[in-house]
């Protein structure tokens, strides 16, 4: 019998299984990717994933993900704000509205909006004509994955609004401080990592989406066409090597972009009072 | 053998969905009551480039009857098609030909008449992707051919296909998806799109479309092949055979004709003559030396499509 004795038993059974689950199922597919791409050599590579286009679709993604997570990071603290501070007729069936976009097919998404916003659309009737076009355009994108990265935010940021003590923030109203100051100065900061989670959530998401750009975009090189779109491009054009490259290419976006976010994540707390 | 069911994959392009319907209900009780086996054909649409990918990948298509010549050609070499297979059935495998035309709201309110006419401002356009739908390449090849057959230069063409591409507010993936745009959605002044697909629209919403026949296009060969490597795994050989063949027949040719595809029997053509107007048309070798060359120089990584796309600086 082991000398080392665990709390809860099993550690080395649920070690292995852990480790075989995340290696079948994340390791080695994500492996199998960056080896299909290693048949390139590093001129090929390069040449592959930096061109016009491709630069063109990153700042596409990349734009469009991050202006997704900064307007859903101030809606979805207003909106987890109403929804924890307040009491109003409906607030249950608004409250589990906001997994909508988690249990909808992101397509189907893709497919309302762009019909809404479409020159004979509800929307799109009256906002056309101003200039607004929010179907087959970036701006398009950009409002498809609001909506879609809407619930992280939220339920990022609900559980730790509700379980904030209220006698701080009393107390500092008592000793003269604002609204404002009290929302700014005692609030927002333990909030912080809340909202950096959420805001870190929706941009990976954004980054990622696929199926309900494809129904938003106007398919039209330099102009919506996303990372993914050009992976599935080269695909169709039987090309499978530079489609991995590309693949590879926002993989290390992705990573380098979670190290950031744990290292921000990791200085607010530092720094939290 | 006989009392079995034979199951077979029509791996096709878009917009046939009710061609191969038809085709397929006049095939199978035809096919019983010659040899008195039932075969079940299970449809496949979507835009051609795609659907060739999905069968190098391994969808298991017994025919495979795309769009274009590339997308066939491709499977031969993925080693799926035998050397030859053009000429395995009667007119270069081609039960059907047709066109592209252009398809303009009743009334024509912005005057199109020709290619010249789309690229004027304020004119919208709608048609497929080139990069995966054989339609869209065609509109591409259309546009071109229309400038360097009447004379113009090559740098003529690619302003004038830049012009064009910057009048398109969307590409879909594929043909059926750009008749959807035009028609249910709205959008675009003109529906550059294949001559059968024309039809049907202007069928499903009588009045509301016109169909403009420009002075000259691009000729539509859809190639039908029955694909080597699957019918031998599979054994079906002999039914793949009878069922590209029943096109060729007069009944095949009938539901052809129907669906508005441009039959290849002179007989049932002389017969449907008022159907199909006669248009000046010219195919790839009138603007490359082959598909081959037209794909890399047009279509493909850095060809021209993909430079005319890119914003002016």
């Amino acid at each position: 019998m082991n000398s080392q004795c665990r709390v809860i038993p099993g550690y080395r059974l649920s070690v292995s299984y852990t480790l075989l689950v995340m290696a079948a199922l994340i390791v080695i597919p994500l492996g199998a990717v960056i080896l299909k791409s290693s048949s390139l050599t590093w001129d090929q590579f390069v040449a592959v994933v930096w061109t016009k286009r491709t630069r063109s679709a990153y700042m596409v993604t990349f734009g469009a993900s991050f202006a997704a997570a900064v307007v859903d990071t101030v809606l979805g603290l207003l909106v987890a704000w109403v929804l924890v501070r307040y009491e109003f007729f409906g607030k249950r069936f608004f409250d589990s509205l906001i997994d909508l976009p988690f249990a909808l097919p992101t397509a189907v998404a893709g497919l309302v909006y762009s019909s809404l916003f479409v020159e004979n659309g509800w929307y799109g009737q009256y906002l056309v004509p101003l200039g607004v076009k929010g179907a087959y355009s970036r701006l398009g994108i950009v409002l498809v994955l609001t909506f879609i990265g809407l619930p992280f935010v939220v339920r990022s940021v609900q559980p730790v609004l509700e379980s904030l003590d209220a006698d701080v923030e009393e107390a500092a109203s008592s000793l003269g401080a604002s609204r404002w100051q009290v929302f700014w100065k005692i609030l927002l900061p333990a909030l912080r990592p809340a909202l950096v989670t959420g805001f870190a959530l929706t941009f990976a998401r954004g980054i990622g989406e696929y199926g309900s750009i494809v129904f938003i975009s106007n398919n039209k090189m330099f102009d919506t066409e996303i990372a993914p779109m050009i992976i599935v491009s080269k695909l169709d054009e039987f090309r499978e090597a530079d489609a991995a490259s590309v693949a590879v290419v926002l993989l290390a976006a992705s990573f380098l972009m979670l190290a950031v976010i744990n290292g921000l994540e990791r200085w607010s707390r530092r720094h939290e009072a | 053998m006989a009392g079995s069911t034979v199951e077979l994959l029509n791996v096709s392009y878009d917009p046939t969905r009710e061609l191969w319907k038809e085709l397929n209900a006049a095939f199978i009780p035809a096919y019983k009551a010659e040899k008195g086996v039932d075969v079940t054909i299970k449809p496949s649409h979507a835009a051609s480039g795609a659907q060739a990918r999905a069968i190098m990948d391994g969808q298991q298509a017994d025919v495979a009857t795309l769009s274009l010549f590339p997308d066939t050609d491709a499977l031969r070499e993925a080693g799926l098609i035998k050397e030859g297979w053009a000429d395995h059935f009667p007119n270069r495998s081609l039960p059907y030909t047709s066109t592209v035309v252009f398809v303009v709201r009743a009334g024509n309110p912005k005057g199109i008449k020709d290619w010249a006419d789309l690229v004027k401002d304020g004119v919208e356009i709608v048609t497929p992707n080139p990069k995966t739908s054989g339609n869209g390449r065609m509109s591409f090849l259309g546009a071109w051919g229309s400038v360097v057959i009447n004379g113009g230069s090559e740098a003529d063409a690619q302003e004038f296909v830049r012009k064009f591409y910057k009048n398109a507010p969307v590409l879909d993936t594929g043909a059926r998806g750009s008749t959807t745009t035009f028609a249910q959605k709205g959008q675009g002044d003109v529906h550059i799109t294949m001559e059968n697909e024309a039809y049907l629209e202007q069928k499903e919403s009588p009045g509301k479309f016109e169909i403009i026949y420009p002075s000259i296009s691009f000729f539509h060969e859809p190639h039908v092949a029955i694909v080597d490597k699957v019918v031998d795994k599979k054994g079906t050989r002999e039914v793949a055979e009878a069922y590209l063949k029943f096109l060729y027949t007069p009944e095949g040719q009938e539901i052809i004709a129907k669906n508005y595809f441009r039959p290849t029997d002179p007989a049932v053509r002389e017969k449907h003559k008022a159907d199909f107007p006669e248009i000046k048309t010219f195919d790839i070798t009138a603007v490359a030396k082959d598909w081959k060359e037209a794909q890399t120089r047009f279509f493909g990584d850095g060809g021209l499509f993909e430079v005319i796309s890119q914003p002016v600086e």
